[in-house]
């Protein structure tokens, strides 16, 4: 277990330097992470779909070109759309990172590895689908080195191997509609509610 | 040629009406024409996706942010989409979707029939309102009047364009 992080030490690390990004977390332990470390109208925790949270982060950095964007989720989740690294590679929005938190489990149904526990190296998928930036995090000091990478030009891929122990669940709110409507009110202002 | 076969014009027509900034799609020879000018329309941009359910999550965010899209993929795609279609109904997301049919009319690969015949089924078992073209003429405004359906009430919404508008020449031509 020697080099693997706490993960929600880095990822306390990560947010605290997040200035005004939207984040949006993969279902399950990312989006309690990004809850621990404070609930806010631009964090965008998701509780399904899995295997889309790259692709949301795609379509709300196109959509806000000028805002960053920090797609934070688990290696269970990357792997289940590992083609949306090919499909975010070619479009190479400039303002989105993605961090995969590597605990090499699928943590939410018993702790059963994933394929990088077998030694599939999702940094070399991002790299081969032809991110520019990509990035091992070693260490909560890395966690500036993520901003400054994205702030240079993203797409940014980074990925940290996380401690497979159980941090305590810290839910976000539950309801859909809510999440949207704060986000894109935080986003757009009242103008979120008066288009058409 | 009547002005039937103009629908792919039509359809762009629509898209641009209703200030669509962001085209997902895996092709589909019925919709080659409407991606050619998609393509060439500088306030839109295009995102060729690996599996459609890229779209589906792709269209989540853009809404998110303040962005309107819209999905094409071929009646075989639908399947791709099932459990990620839970997410617009989660979150409330408009997310039109113009499906080009396969398995339907006149089919030649009998791979295509069984998703083509459970196209419709399957969006409407994950909550997405359905409503078919299947005349030239219907299909601009079908698929008008399902983009009001998502982006006024907050729904996904399809429109199914039946293989018999797709036609041979279609085909042929692309």
């Amino acid at each position: 277990m020697a080099g693997k992080m706490d993960r929600r030490a880095l990822v306390g690390a990560v947010l605290a330097g997040r200035g005004a990004a939207v984040v949006v977390a993969g279902l399950g332990a990312p989006a309690w992470d990004i809850t621990a470390a404070g609930d806010t109208v631009l964090n965008m925790p998701l509780w399904g779909g899995m295997g889309g949270a790259a692709m949301v982060g795609l379509g709300l950095a196109l959509a806000q070109p000028e805002r960053p964007v920090l797609v934070i989720t688990g290696d269970g989740e990357m792997l289940m759309g590992l083609g949306a690294l090919a499909t975010i590679a070619v479009q190479r929005p400039s303002n989105l990172a993605i961090l995969v938190l590597d605990n090499e489990r699928y943590g939410e149904t018993g702790m059963q590895e994933t394929a990088t526990a077998q030694g599939v190296d999702l940094i070399g998928v991002a790299v081969a689908a032809g991110f520019g930036r990509t990035m091992s995090m070693t260490t909560t000091e890395d966690a500036p080195g993520l901003w400054e990478a994205l702030r240079a030009g993203g797409p940014v891929f980074a990925l940290a191997k996380v401690s497979d122990a159980p941090a305590p669940l810290v839910l976000p709110p539950r309801e859909g509609a809510y999440l949207q409507a704060r986000l894109r009110e935080g986003l757009l202002g009242p103008d979120s509610f008066a288009q058409r | 040629m009547g002005e039937a076969e103009n629908w792919p014009e039509e359809l762009f027509g629509v898209l641009k009406a209703e200030g669509i900034s962001q085209v997902a799609l895996v092709p589909d020879a019925g919709h080659a024409r409407l991606i050619r000018m998609c393509l060439a329309d500088n306030a839109m941009r295009v995102v060729t996706l690996t599996t459609e359910e890229e779209g589906v999550a792709l269209l989540s965010g853009a809404w998110m942010g303040g962005a309107k899209g819209v999905l094409l993929m071929q009646s075989s795609g639908v399947g791709n989409c099932i459990n990620m279609l839970s997410m617009p109904v989660f979150h409330r997301t408009p997310l039109p979707m113009l499906v080009t049919m396969r398995g339907d009319w006149g089919e030649f690969n009998p791979a295509q029939v069984p998703m083509g015949q459970a196209t419709q089924s399957v969006l409407e078992a994950m909550g997405t309102l359905v409503r078919r073209a299947d005349r030239a003429e219907d299909v601009a405004p079908t698929a008008a009047a399902t983009l009001r359906l998502a982006f006024n009430t907050f729904r996904a919404t399809a429109t199914l364009i039946g293989q018999r508008v797709l036609g041979a020449k279609t085909f042929g031509k692309d």
